[in-house]
C-alpha cells in the first residue's frame, strides 16, 4: 500500500525531472548569505563565474550564523551528495579535509600566486597536509570600536589609546547621560567583545599563548583574571535591557545616538551603511584600546569538496574567481570586510575599509594576526563554545568572581580539549 | 494482556470451511498494518539503536564507530552536579522539568476549557477556532522576534504601559535568568494551546449526543455532565494530546532560540538545545547522542507507567 | 473551571442568568482571542512601518504613515540566497511535498487506527505503544542516518534509471520528504485515530459484518463518514508540521529549485552578519504561513458533531 502510494506520488508528481541530471558546467554552492547585502555580495561572484559560461546551482540555509548550513552540509556529505564548494569557518574546513572528503586546489594555487598573497594566519585553515582545500573570501577583525561621532563630539571626546582612557571616555559619556556602551547581550557578543579585552589587557604575546595555543599557564594566569576584571568594568557601563539583545540593534543604539560605543567586528558598518552614514563624519571606527597594531580575525572560506572529475572545472573556476583582485575587492566592499588577500587595491575602500587592509597587512608582517576564540578561529568549536559559555556566565552573574571565572574557564577548556 | 477483549471482538469468519480467501481476509487487518510497524521499526527503533551505539564511541564531528566507552555519559553524569555555576547541562534539563510540567498543564487546562466554551453553540465559532489556531501556522523564527520585542522592557510591554503612565508596571523577566524558562513557558503555550483545543474540539464532537441529552434528562447540571460524563469519555484524547504535548516540549528548540538566544548565560536551554549544539555545533556527537539517549529513557520512565495504565483498561 | 460551573445555574434559573451566561462566555472566548492575537497585532503594525519608523518608535504603536512596500517587496522581490523572486516561488515546491504526505501519512494512521480499535489481534497494545513512542525520537539523532539512507536510495536509483530508465522518485529530494514526513508522521495519526476509534461504537462494526461488509467496506462506509473532526485535527497537525520543518527541509532540499518554503523563509529571515528588514521579515512570515491559515479555516469547517452516532443508536 505504501510503496504503491510512494510510487504513485513520486510518478503523479515529480517524474518530470530527474534529480541526476549531471551538468559540468555547474557549480553547486551551499552557504549562508542569503539576505539583502550579503546576497548581494555573492551575486557578483555569480555573475564572474556566468561570464565564464558556469552556472550557479545556489543552496542557501541560513540559521545561526551558519549552524544550519552546517547541519545541512553534514547530511549532504553522509548522503554522498558533495556540492562543488561551500561555506566554511575555519575548523570545520580542517574537519571535512581529515575526513578525506575535500578536493586539493593546490596546483590552481601555485599558479595564481595564493601561498604569497593569502596571510599565513590563514593558510592554517585553507592548507590541509600542504594541499589547498578552501579558498578564503574575507577577512573580519573584530578588534573594532563602534563611535557615534554627533555624541562623541558633545561630550568632548578623543580617541581613547588605553583601556583606562576608554573607561574615562565611558565615565564621560555616562555623566552626560548617555548609554556608554551598547551590547548585545548573547554569548558570542560578548565572547567576541572578550576577545578583544584579554588582546589589550595581556597584550598580542599573551593572547597567542592563550586563546591560539591554549596554554594552561597563560589560561591560569593573573592577566586572565586581570582580563575578566576589565570586563566585568566594561559591563557596568551597560543598560540594564541588554540581555538577549541583537546585535544590529545595539549597532542601531549607537546610529541613533542612545549609545556612545559598540565593540563588533567589522560587519557592523553594513548597518551603519545602510542608515546613510559616512564614516569620519557620522561615525568613528577605531580598534580597540590597546590593541592597535593587532588584529584578531574571522575569515570566511569556500570549502572544495571533493567532486567527481567532470565537475572539477567548475570548481576550479569558482575558487579562481573567487581569490581574483577584482571579486575579493567587489566583494568585501559590499560585506564590509577586507580582503583575504594583501595585494588587493583599497581604492574602493571607505576610510574605514581602508584602515582594516592597512592594518592586516601590518599584522600579517609582524605576525600579531590571531584568530578570534569567540568566532571560532582560536580553537575549535568544542572549545570555543565552552568559552563562550564561561564568559556569558560571567556577564550575567552565573559566576560570580574573576576568580572563579578562571578557574571555570579552565576547566571548561580543558574538559571540551 | 487485553486477549479476553480480543477474543470478543475478533470477528471470525462465518463458514468454518478455511479457504485461502478467508484466510487472506483473516490476516488483511494484520497486513495493512505491516508496513507502518515495518518503517517504524527500522527508522525509529533502528535508529534509536544507532544512537545508542555512537554515544559509547568517540565521535566528535563525524560518527564513529569504534566503541570507546562510556566516557559521554561520565561527562554527563559530572554535569548533573555542577550546580555552582550551572553547567549547560544541569540548565537543560531543571528547564525542562519546569517548562516540561507548565507547559502541558497550562496547555491542557487551556486548551480543553476553550474547546467547551467554543462548544457552546458559539455563534462566530469559524472565526475564533483560526484565532485560536493560527499561532501553529507562523513559523517561530519570525513570531519569536515578535514575542522577544512585546515582551522586552525597553521596546515591548512595559515601554507602552508607562507611556500611557503606569510607571510602577514592571515586567523584565525575558532579561532575568531565574524567570526566562516562564516566557518561554508563555510563548509555548501561546502556539501549542490552540491545536489542543482543537484536538478537545474534535473529542467533544465526536461524543455521542444522545449520552448528553440521556444526561440532561436526568436533571444533571451542565458541570456535572462536564465532570462526570464528558471529560471521563474524553480520555483517550487526553492521552493523544498529552503525547502531542510532551513531544512538542522536549523538540521546543527554536523557541528557546529565537525567543532568547539561549538566555542570559544560557539560562534558557532546553535539552534539546543541548543536543543539537553538542551533536552539530560543537563537534561532541557522543555526548549529544548520549544526551538523546538519556532524554529518551526518561521519556520511557514517564511514558510507560501512562501508557500501562491508560491501555490495559478494556474497551467500551 | 469557575466559567464551566457558571453556566450549571441557568438550570434552575430563568431568561436573563442564561443572557448573563453567554456574556460571560463570549467574553472569555473575545479575552483569550486578545491573548492569541497580540503577537499578530505587533507583526501586522511592523510589517506595515518603514525602517526608520521601526527603529525609532514603539513597536507596539500602530504605523505613522502605513507602506504597503515591504509587502510588496515580501511577496515578489526578497531575495532567498541569490534568488530574488519574493516569497510567491516557493508555494509550488512545498505544496507538491506537503499534500502527498499529509495524505498518505493521514491514510495510514487512519487505517492503523482501525485496525488497532476494530481488528485486535494478540499484541495489538505493544505494537500500538511502539508506534506512539516513536513520536519522541529527537529529529537530530535521525538526520544524518536517514540521509545516508537516502543517499544510497538515491545511487540505487541512478542504477534503475540507466537499466530501466525510471528511477522511481529514488533520489528526488520531494520524494525524500515525503518520505520522510509519512514515516516521522505516522506516530501521531495513528495515535490520533487509533483513540478516536476507541470510543467508537463497536457494535455498529459488528453489525455490519453480519451483513457481509468487508474490511475495506466497513473502514469506507462507517469509520471514514464518522471521522471527519479527527480527520480535521490530524490534517491540520500533520500540514502545520511537514509545512514549517525546517531541519529535513534545508538538510535534504536546500537547493533554489526543490526548496520548500519554510527553508526559503529562513533564508529571508536569518542573517548572520547583514542588515535586518524586520518590515519584511513579517510580511514575508504572514505571506509563508497563508496555506496553513486555509487549510485551518477551510478544514475548520468540517468539526461538525458525528451524524451516525446517534443515528445507529436509536
Amino acid at each position: 500500500m505504501l510503496r504503491k502510494l510512494l510510487i504513485g506520488t513520486a510518478l503523479a508528481t515529480t517524474f518530470a525531472f530527474s534529480a541526476h541530471a549531471e551538468d559540468v558546467k555547474e557549480v553547486q554552492m551551499l552557504h549562508w548569505w542569503t539576505s539583502g547585502g550579503e546576497a548581494a555580495a555573492l551575486n557578483v561572484l555569480k555573475g564572474d563565474l556566468a561570464k565564464e559560461g558556469y552556472a550557479w546551482k545556489d543552496v542557501p540555509v541560513a540559521g545561526g550564523g551558519g549552524d544550519a548550513a552546517m547541519t545541512a552540509l553534514k547530511a549532504m556529505v553522509a548522503a554522498g551528495n558533495y556540492p562543488t564548494a561551500s561555506q566554511m569557518l575555519g575548523y570545520t574546513v580542517l574537519d571535512y579535509a581529515a575526513a578525506g572528503v575535500m578536493g586539493d586546489l593546490t596546483e590552481t594555487a601555485k599558479k595564481e600566486g595564493w601561498d604569497k598573497s593569502v596571510p599565513a594566519a590563514l593558510q592554517k585553515f585553507s592548507v590541509y597536509d600542504g594541499k589547498w582545500v578552501a579558498a578564503p573570501v574575507n577577512v573580519h577583525s573584530v578588534n573594532w570600536l563602534w563611535i557615534n561621532k554627533a555624541v562623541m563630539d558633545k561630550i568632548g571626546g578623543t580617541e581613547p589609546k588605553t583601556f583606562d582612557d576608554f573607561i574615562a571616555l565611558l565615565d564621560k559619556a555616562k555623566a552626560a547621560g548617555v548609554i556608554p556602551l551598547a551590547l548585545g547581550g548573547q554569548n558570542w557578543q560578548e565572547a567576541t567583545m572578550f576577545d578583544s579585552v584579554v588582546l589589550s589587557t595581556g597584550g598580542p604575546e599573551f593572547y597567542k599563548k592563550a586563546f591560539n595555543d591554549l596554554d594552561d599557564a597563560s589560561l591560569k594566569s593573573d592577566t586572565m583574571k586581570k582580563s575578566f576584571d576589565n570586563l566585568a568594568k566594561l559591563v557596568t557601563y551597560v543598560d540594564p535591557n541588554f540581555s538577549g539583545r541583537d546585535w544590529n540593534l545595539a549597532t542601531a543604539m549607537v546610529i541613533k545616538g542612545d549609545a556612545l560605543v559598540q565593540v563588533m567586528g567589522d560587519w557592523a558598518k553594513g548597518e551603519f551603511n545602510a542608515a546613510k552614514k559616512t564614516p569620519g563624519t557620522d561615525f568613528l571606527c577605531y580598534r580597540f584600546p590597546g590593541t592597535e597594531g593587532s588584529v584578531v580575525y574571522n575569515s570566511d572560506m569556500f570549502g572544495m569538496f571533493n567532486v567527481p572529475d567532470d565537475r572539477k572545472a567548475a570548481q576550479v573556476a569558482l575558487a579562481t574567481a573567487t581569490l581574483s583582485k577584482s571579486f575579493q575587492s567587489a566583494f568585501n566592499v559590499v560585506k564590509g570586510s577586507v580582503p583575504a588577500r594583501t595585494d588587493v587595491p583599497d581604492t574602493d575602500f571607505d576610510a574605514c575599509g581602508k584602515k582594516g587592509i592597512a592594518d592586516l597587512k601590518a599584522a600579517n608582517e609582524r605576525g600579531t594576526l590571531f584568530g578570534s576564540l569567540a568566532q571560532g578561529y582560536g580553537a575549535p568549536p568544542a572549545v570555543a563554545n565552552a568559552y563562550k559559555d564561561v564568559v556569558s556566565k560571567f556577564v550575567h552573574g552565573q559566576i560570580k568572581t574573576s576568580d572563579e571565572a578562571v578557574t571555570e574557564l579552565v576547566k571548561a577548556i580543558d574538559d571540551a580539549k | 494482556m487485553s486477549s479476553v477483549a480480543t477474543t470478543q471482538i475478533k470477528l471470525t469468519p462465518e463458514r468454518s470451511r478455511p479457504s485461502v480467501r478467508s484466510r487472506l481476509q483473516d490476516a488483511l487487518p494484520k497486513l495493512v498494518l505491516a508496513p507502518s510497524f515495518a518503517i517504524t521499526i527500522v527508522f525509529v527503533y533502528g535508529f534509536i539503536l544507532w544512537t545508542i551505539y555512537l554515544s559509547f564511541t568517540n565521535s566528535k564531528t563525524f560518527p564513529s564507530y569504534v566503541i570507546t566507552g562510556s566516557r559521554a555519559y561520565q561527562r554527563l553524569w559530572g554535569w548533573t552536579f555542577d550546580t555552582d555555576p550551572p553547567s549547560s547541562w544541569y540548565t537543560s534539563i531543571t528547564n525542562m522539568g519546569i517548562f516540561g510540567f507548565l507547559y502541558i498543564a497550562i496547555c491542557l487546562a487551556l486548551g480543553l476549557f476553550l474547546a467547551i466554551l467554543l462548544d457552546q453553540k458559539i455563534r462566530g465559532e469559524g472565526v475564533l477556532r483560526p484565532i485560536y489556531l493560527y499561532p501553529m501556522a507562523l513559523s517561530f523564527i519570525v513570531t519569536g522576534v515578535a514575542w522577544k520585542w512585546f515582551l522586552d522592557p525597553g521596546l515591548g510591554l512595559e515601554q507602552t504601559l508607562h507611556q500611557w503612565g503606569w510607571t510602577s508596571f514592571h515586567f523584565d523577566w525575558i532579561k532575568n535568568k531565574d524567570f526566562v524558562i516562564y516566557t518561554v513557558v508563555i510563548a509555548g503555550v501561546w502556539q501549542a494551546s490552540g491545536f489542543i483545543m482543537a484536538m478537545f474540539l474534535a473529542g467533544l464532537r465526536g461524543i455521542d449526543g444522545e449520552i448528553m441529552k440521556a444526561a440532561q434528562i436526568d436533571g444533571a447540571t451542565t458541570f456535572q455532565l462536564y465532570r462526570r460524563i464528558v471529560i471521563p469519555l474524553l480520555r483517550p484524547i487526553f492521552l493523544s494530546a498529552f503525547i502531542v504535548l510532551a513531544h512538542l516540549a522536549i523538540k521546543s528548540y527554536d523557541l528557546v532560540v529565537a525567543l532568547t538566544s539561549g538566555g542570559p548565560g544560557g539560562s534558557a536551554w532546553l535539552p534539546s538545545n543541548f543536543m543539537y549544539e553538542y551533536t552539530f555545533k560543537r563537534n561532541e556527537m557522543a555526548v549529544g547522542s548520549a544526551s538523546a539517549v538519556i532524554m529518551l529513557m526518561t521519556i520511557v520512565a514517564i511514558i510507560v507507567p501512562y501508557l500501562y495504565s491508560e491501555l490495559r483498561e478494556k474497551p467500551r | 473551571m469557575s466559567a464551566v460551573a457558571t453556566p450549571a445555574r441557568q438550570a434552575s434559573s430563568g431568561i436573563s442568568s442564561k443572557t448573563l451566561n453567554r456574556v460571560v462566555i463570549y467574553g472569555l472566548l473575545a479575552l483569550f482571542a486578545l491573548f492569541y492575537l497580540m503577537p499578530l497585532f505587533v507583526m501586522l503594525v511592523t510589517s506595515f512601518k518603514t525602517m526608520d519608523e521601526i527603529q525609532n518608535g514603539n513597536m507596539l504603536s500602530l504605523p505613522h504613515a502605513p507602506t504597503f512596500a515591504p509587502w510588496i517587496k515580501a511577496w515578489s522581490e526578497v531575495c532567498s540566497g541569490l534568488t530574488c523572486v519574493g516569497m510567491k516561488g516557493y508555494f509550488w515546491n512545498s505544496i507538491k511535498m506537503v499534500v502527498p504526505a499529509v495524505l498518505i501519512s493521514t491514510l495510514l494512521g487512519a487505517l492503523n487506527g482501525y485496525v488497532l480499535t476494530k481488528w485486535r489481534f494478540r499484541g495489538h497494545t505493544l505494537v500500538f505503544a511502539m508506534m506512539l513512542f516513536a513520536c519522541f525520537i529527537p529529529f537530530q539523532s535521525v538526520l544524518l542516518p536517514m540521509a545516508t539512507i537516502l543517499g544510497s536510495l538515491g545511487r540505487f536509483g541512478v542504477t534503475l534509471q540507466n537499466a530501466t530508465g525510471f528511477n522511481f522518485g529514488l533520489g528526488n529530494s520531494t520524494v525524500n520528504l515525503v518520505f520522510v514526513h509519512v514515516v516521522y508522521g505516522l506516530g501521531f495519526t495513528t495515535l490520533f485515530f487509533r483513540n478516536y476509534y476507541e470510543a467508537f461504537p463497536t457494535e455498529l462494526i459488528k453489525a455490519a459484518q453480519v451483513d457481509g461488509a468487508s474490511f475495506f467496506q466497513i473502514f469506507r462506509r462507517i469509520m471514514l463518514p464518522n471521522s471527519l473532526p479527527i480527520i480535521v485535527v490530524t490534517v491540520i497537525y500533520q500540514f502545520t508540521n511537514i509545512w514549517n520543518d525546517f531541519l529535513f527541509a534545508s538538510a535534504y532540499a536546500g537547493s533554489g529549485d526543490v526548496m520548500p518554503m519554510t527553508v526559503a523563509l529562513n533564508n529571508v529571515v536569518n542573517t548572520s552578519t547583514g542588515v535586518v528588514e524586520y518590515n519584511v521579515n513579517m510580511a514575508a512570515a504572514m505571506i509563508a504561513a497563508l496555506p496553513t491559515l486555509i487549510v485551518y479555516i477551510v478544514a475548520g469547517r468540517y468539526f461538525v458533531r458525528g451524524l451516525m452516532a446517534g443515528a445507529v443508536k436509536g
